[in-house]
């Protein structure tokens, strides 16, 4: 596509090819953004691929590594999109744990009172009423979101706690701090490629067996497709299909643009008549049921039984991966599947993690090149230091302490908080009080 | 009489948010088929026995610190939710040091003290420095700082502070020596004594009340939570004001595994108390960064948190305690907004009523009687 | 015409008809009168000027016309009929769309997302993008509007934002455009680009009101000028048949008050001198360009010039609360540039900031806390680390006796006070304080007229003990009378420095809106 094209040479239309060439170039902009994202995972593929060659660890592709990364990532990814929704209305979700909490609680006991698709149902209201909760707070009452939020996290544990005991003590099964066993609600293989079937008729896993001969890149390729693809639970598919879903809501539909104009300039919106504060109930009342919903997921696929304290803070690491996603709904699930991914990894083949390690050198040192050629002196210096010590770590040691493995999420979202706060992008009233009639 | 009712109304606020509360427990429990009245009367009845006072003022202790931790960064306009993570790294690193020496019973304790402030000092300075640098903002930094130090805690125990002469097979450092012991101070009957390390949370309340209302730099960081732009041009500077802030905060937040420490467990394990920092929090609110209203709110809650354990014996889920503190952070907080509106409406209406006194200047009554 | 909500408009008949007529609206506000007793007549298809400075009541007219307040008297009828709006979504609907001065778009949204908000095309609940970017290309084309749809509000200038603001406006089928000083926050070069969209915006039929304090862009662009002042209509005139220096008198008044003769206390020593100060703003704008005077012991220099001009930025330059690009500043010869804002209050500056509940109080705090701020490391309030409460109690009580301070006692919070007296308390605090140079900006801003009386004899009286005053304020009775000398500032510069004794109204209003720039 060249600009050179059709530019009109006649004076008098200026204004109008002005425009149409400003929106050439901001087109071929994006197009190129879009290019160098798809390059460089094709290259950190790539490069996963040499790695899991080099050291022999074939977890790092495995397909039984994916299918736990997407295990694990669900509800943190549920969890990011439910703290996206709150945010982009203007309003911090501390609480998201504690509606996470609600969620593991009445989704388990819905699936053992009237099975797991009611369960997941009722998971969900169980943490949309928290999200009306901490909207009345904030919202009709001003109150600090933060400090809402940390009250709705002591309110659901101990609304929690009270009610397993109350309910499951003399139940067989269950106890003071975890209900009876529940049913999941299924799980599906793909046809042909993974081995599901289809009107009975068993059919070949062509992916698992290309993954078996663990060729370079084809194999890894297959490990990865075969994961997402085997052994698959509904709700997985279902939470991987929120993420489309809330990016087409957000930024395709009237609803969307309104909640987000309450984020951005709340006053600018209430002058144009959008109601901000019934938009703000609303996506609040989201916000709960995508974190109830991830409490669910927790309880009734994941554990298949409520246990104290099994959200493990994973409400937190959510909105961690929801600002690690720039507050995006493909960046926060991005953020997902990378924190699940260390996890899997972790569970699965500590020797992999270890592998992990020369992924990370080599990728921050070419990073580290990268930035220093573009005269970020400073970039470079920091990531490239950083590839070195991680490589350094990787040569002289052989395993990776496991507390170190559990620290990764936190980790990351620390350093990538720290390098790029200035260029993430909240949303502009994040947090900030409003009452209408408010000059800003 | 307006001079009364300011704070009459200010404590009007946590009593209906308790008083709320207790309704809405007294719901939940009978809903459940439990009789509230009887619930809140053995509650009563065993909270007030001369063993549960000193457990209640044991257990308040902690509470206070990490309450006056967090109120020390609120009066500032920050967040310090990572009051969790900074006492855990803290008591490992007192625990550690504190087994590794012997020294004169004094000495030996207010060297513990030391690490652990030393120790919550510097974890609570990261968040500080990262807002200041690189502008991220310190509630993320905190909570993520939380989890990993629990893993740092985790790993160093594991590997590098472990008792291994202990046969136990425990996950715990060794034990500190007597003389590394806070001693039982007060004795109020059989089993009833309270630790003295009670001192150490006077003493921290009387230096942030000294500190926070009284010097120059409590002035300076009032002024930065209450209006950042006014502090400004009076001469404070944001960024040192920001990291002093929180390194105080979490100097304090540092402390409040000493109770533990130093009064029962004398080492650091796994099983160490979790939970305190955002309890702390709670407190905090009830008593409105006030000194002594956070008192109040760590005994309230230690009282809660004691009496409840009755409830057991008599088949009633002690954890309706835990959705009664839930229900009164959040009403409080409600209720705080609302009082305050109503105050400033009443006083504006006040100055507003008042009929331009008489022009010369001789009928001036004298100001500034105390209040 | 059909409405973007599918309604169609009766057409106006009538050529006569006025597209806006205004008559006798009266406002009150608490302790003042914005509007008393204004007409206004706008043509259909004029672009209608209403300048005056400010407080003459033009924000308060406009906020009526636009439905956002109720006049307290008075008619308004718009084509023709009689109106009473109740909203802004009434006077939308009624054809009129306001353009702010400060601009209401959420800068990560889209252009085509900050225009379509609350109005958007859409089919089952899903926006008809498609649609929007015609709508908007057809604007953008029709008037000459330069904007992409597609960018993103925050990387555009300020011109294009303001562009897309009136396709805000006239997306939802705007026919009367209120413009707020839109000249205010644009470069020279996107002011004509400004005007040249005006043009073509009348060429169309819209009808423009502009509001502005700018007379040599009011006379370029008006087809009628309104001069409001004091809250009332002082002319309605052609440009034709006005200079600027006409103008500028209709706007200031025919007579200045005149200071009172009283001996000079005016020094040889001085106490602070800015030399070639300039800063740098967002963009490339800048916001003081080669500043340079001097302040002496015993003197009162006066800062004239309408809002906005620099004049904030001059006081938080020396305060040094935003850095200097170029240039120095120094105090008694000492040179500021890096020190901080607390060395240079405890070297002796003292502030009045123009915004009190923003900058200079801390409003839920008692009286004696609010009468330390800004002083807070020096006696009577601190005794080495610590406060001195005593101390602080008793000066504040010193200072609400000399300074008339209404108020029970030196406990109450600061939110109980009155406005007035809540400045009468921050002068009296800078001016007991012992400061050698005191930077006041709007020093009686709010201020009853007998109060206001009192501030300026303590100003005076601190003046002949020698302090040193940097004056900025809009109210041209306190310039005169109080200054020793006045500067005028425009755009980020001083263009004139003249003698209060001997200026003329209508030279200091032309300086001061650009109808005369320095010799």
């Amino acid at each position: 596509m060249s600009l050179g094209q059709g530019m009109p040479s006649v004076a008098g239309e200026g204004a109008v090819s002005r425009a149409d060439q400003v929106t050439a170039a901001s087109r071929l902009q994006s197009a190129r953004k879009r290019q160098r994202v798809l390059a460089t995972g094709l290259g950190l593929f790539v490069l996963l691929s040499t790695v899991r060659w080099l050291t022999d660890s074939p977890d790092l592709t495995s397909s039984g590594t994916v299918g736990t990364t997407l295990r694990l990532a669900v509800p943190i990814g549920l969890a990011a999109l439910g703290g996206l929704w709150s945010e982009r209305s203007g309003i911090v979700n501390i609480g998201l744990e504690g509606m996470m909490i609600l969620g593991t609680w009445f989704g388990a006991w819905g699936a053992w009172q009237y099975g797991p698709w009611a369960g997941v149902a009722i998971g969900i209201a169980g943490g949309m009423a928290a999200g009306l909760l901490h909207a009345l707070a904030t919202v009709t009452f001003n109150v600090d979101h933060i400090i809402s939020g940390v009250a709705i996290i002591t309110l659901a544990g101990g609304i929690a706690r009270y009610l397993s005991v109350e309910v499951y003590t003399d139940v067989p099964g269950g106890g003071a701090t975890q209900s009876p066993r529940v049913e999941g609600v299924g799980t599906f293989d793909l046809p042909i490629l993974s081995g599901g079937g289809l009107f009975g008729w068993h059919s070949p896993d062509v992916l698992g067996s290309l993954e078996e001969h663990h060729w370079l890149i084809v194999s890894d390729l297959a490990g990865v497709l075969r994961g997402a693809t085997h052994n698959l639970s509904y709700l997985t598919l279902l939470a991987i299909l929120l993420v489309p879903l809330t990016w087409w809501i957000m930024w395709r539909t009237v609803f969307g643009l309104r909640v987000r104009s309450c984020g951005e300039h709340p006053t600018a919106a209430d002058s144009l008549g959008v109601p901000v504060n019934r938009m703000r109930y609303l996506a609040l009342m989201i916000s709960g049921g995508l974190a109830g919903l991830a409490g669910a997921f927790l309880a009734i696929e994941a554990a298949s039984i409520y246990r104290q304290g099994q959200t493990q803070g994973r409400g937190f690491i959510g909105l961690a991966a929801m600002i690690f996603g720039n507050w995006l709904p493909l960046g926060a699930a991005a953020g997902a599947a990378l924190f699940g991914f260390a996890d899997a990894l972790n569970l699965r083949d500590k020797s992999a993690v270890h592998a992990l390690l020369l992924f990370v050198a080599v990728a921050a040192l070419v990073y580290a090149a990268v930035q220093f050629r573009r005269g970020k002196r400073s970039t470079a210096l920091v990531t490239g230091v950083l590839g070195l010590l991680a490589g350094l770590w990787f040569f002289t040691t052989d395993e990776v302490p496991v507390e170190f493995v559990q620290m990764t999420p936190y980790v990351v979202t620390l350093l990538v908080l720290a390098v790029a706060t200035q260029r993430l992008r909240p949303p502009a009233h994040d947090g900030k009080p409003w009452r209408k009639g408010q000059v800003e | 009489m307006q001079r009364l009712t300011i704070p009459l109304l200010r404590l009007a606020a946590p009593v209906a948010a308790v008083l709320f509360a207790l309704t809405i427990s007294g719901l939940v429990l009978w809903l459940s088929g439990s009789d509230p009245f009887h619930a809140f009367k053995l509650m009563w009845d065993f909270g007030t026995t001369e063993q549960s006072i000193a457990s209640i003022v044991d257990r308040a202790v902690p509470l206070y610190l990490s309450g006056v931790a967090f109120a020390i960064a609120f009066k500032m306009g920050l967040f310090n939710i990572g009051v969790e993570g900074q006492y855990t790294v803290a008591a490992l690193m007192a625990a550690f040091v504190g087994a590794a020496v012997e020294l004169p019973p004094v000495l030996h304790v207010t060297l513990i003290l030391l690490v652990a402030m030393a120790s919550g000092m510097l974890w609570g300075a990261i968040p500080g420095v990262l807002k200041v640098t690189r502008g991220v903002h310190e509630v993320i930094t905190s909570i993520m700082l939380n989890n990993i130090a629990t893993f740092v805690v985790s790993y160093l125990l594991a590997n590098h502070f472990l008792d291994r002469s202990d046969e136990t097979l425990n996950l715990q450092t060794k034990k500190i020596a007597p003389s590394g012991w806070f001693p039982e101070l007060f004795d109020l009957g059989p089993n009833a004594t309270i630790n003295g390390i009670v001192l150490v949370a006077l003493v921290i309340g009387v230096s942030y009340y000294v500190l926070i209302w009284r010097t120059r730099f409590g002035y300076d960081l009032r002024a930065s939570g209450l209006n950042p732009l006014a502090a400004r041009a009076s001469g404070v500077a944001p960024g040192p004001m920001v990291v002093k802030g929180m390194m105080l905060s979490g100097a304090v937040a540092g402390l409040v595994g000493m109770p533990i420490l130093l009064g029962f467990s004398h080492n650091y394990g796994l099983d160490f108390g979790t939970g305190l920092g955002f309890a702390g929090i709670t407190v905090a609110l009830l008593g409105r960064n006030n000194p002594v209203g956070i008192a109040v709110g760590a005994l309230l809650l230690a009282f809660l948190d004691r009496s409840a354990q009755i409830l057991d014996l008599e088949d009633i889920p002690k954890e309706i305690v835990v959705i009664m503190e839930g229900v009164i952070v959040l009403s409080v907080v409600i209720a705080y907004e609302l009082v305050q509106r109503v105050i400033e409406r009443q006083q504006r209406r006040m100055i507003a009523e008042e009929p331009p006194p008489a022009a010369p200047a001789a009928t001036r009554q004298p100001l500034g009687a105390p209040a | 015409m059909t409405a973007p909500d599918g309604t169609t408009r009766r057409a106006v008949d009538t050529d006569q008809a006025m597209a806006v007529e205004l008559e006798g609206i009266v406002k009150r506000f608490p302790g003042v009168v914005a509007n008393d007793g204004v007409d206004l007549a706008v043509r259909r298809g004029d672009i209608h000027a209403l300048v005056g400075e400010n407080g003459a009541g033009k924000s308060t007219l406009m906020k009526i016309l636009y439905g956002m307040q109720p006049p307290d008297e008075g008619t308004m009828s718009v084509n023709g009929q009689p109106v009473a709006f109740r909203s802004p979504k009434e006077a939308i609907t009624a054809g009129i769309g306001m353009v702010h001065q400060h601009f209401m778009l959420a800068d990560q949204l889209t252009v085509l997302e900050n225009v379509v908000l609350g109005d958007e095309p859409s089919r089952a609940g899903r926006i008809n993008f498609t649609e929007a970017t015609e709508r908007i290309q057809e604007l953008s084309s029709a008037y000459g509007l330069d904007v992409d749809p597609n960018q993103t509000v925050e990387t555009l200038g300020v011109g294009e934002r303001q562009r897309v603001e009136i396709i805000k406006v006239l997306f939802r089928g705007a026919r009367i455009l209120i413009l707020d000083e839109p000249t205010a926050v644009l470069v020279p070069q996107e002011i004509d680009e400004l005007f040249n969209n005006l043009r073509e915006l009348k060429a169309q039929g819209e009808t423009i009101v502009f509001i502005s304090h700018k007379l040599d862009e009011v006379l370029a662009i008006a087809d009628a000028i309104t001069v409001l002042r004091a809250g009332r209509t002082v002319a309605t005139v052609d440009p034709h048949d006005v200079t600027a220096g006409d103008l500028a008198e209709l706007m200031v008044g025919s007579e200045l008050p005149t200071p009172e003769t009283r001996e000079s206390t005016v020094t040889d020593q001085v106490e602070l001198e800015v030399d070639d100060v300039s800063v740098k703003g967002e963009g490339e704008r800048w916001l003081l360009e080669h500043i340079s005077f001097k302040v002496h012991r015993g003197e009162v220099v006066g800062v004239a010039g309408v809002e906005g001009n620099g004049q904030t930025e001059l006081i938080d330059v020396v305060l040094g609360l935003q850095p200097a690009a170029s240039g120095s500043i120094r105090l008694e010869g000492e040179d500021l540039v890096s020190v901080g804002t607390r060395a240079r209050r405890e070297a002796g500056i003292g502030y009045i900031p123009e915004d009190r509940h923003k900058r200079g109080l801390l409003m839920g705090s008692p009286i004696w806390e609010n009468a330390m701020l800004g002083h807070q490391t020096r006696a009577p309030y601190a005794k080495g680390p610590w406060i001195n409460r005593t101390g602080a109690k008793r000066r504040t009580a010193e200072i609400l006796a000399a300074y008339d301070v209404r108020a029970p006692g030196v406990d109450v919070a600061g939110y109980a006070l009155s406005g007035g007296n809540q400045q009468k308390l921050i002068i009296g605090r800078e001016l007991m304080a012992g400061a050698t140079v005191l930077l006041a900006n709007h020093p009686t801003r709010g201020v009853d007229v007998g109060a206001q009386a009192a501030v300026w004899d303590h100003l005076r009286e601190a003046r002949a003990a020698g302090l040193a005053t940097l004056l900025v304020s809009a109210d041209l009775e306190e310039l005169i009378g109080l200054s020793d000398r006045l500067l005028v500032m425009l755009r980020g510069r001083i263009v004139a420095e003249l003698d209060p004794a001997r200026v003329t109204p209508e030279e200091l209003g032309s300086y001061m809106t650009g109808a005369r720039t320095a010799a």
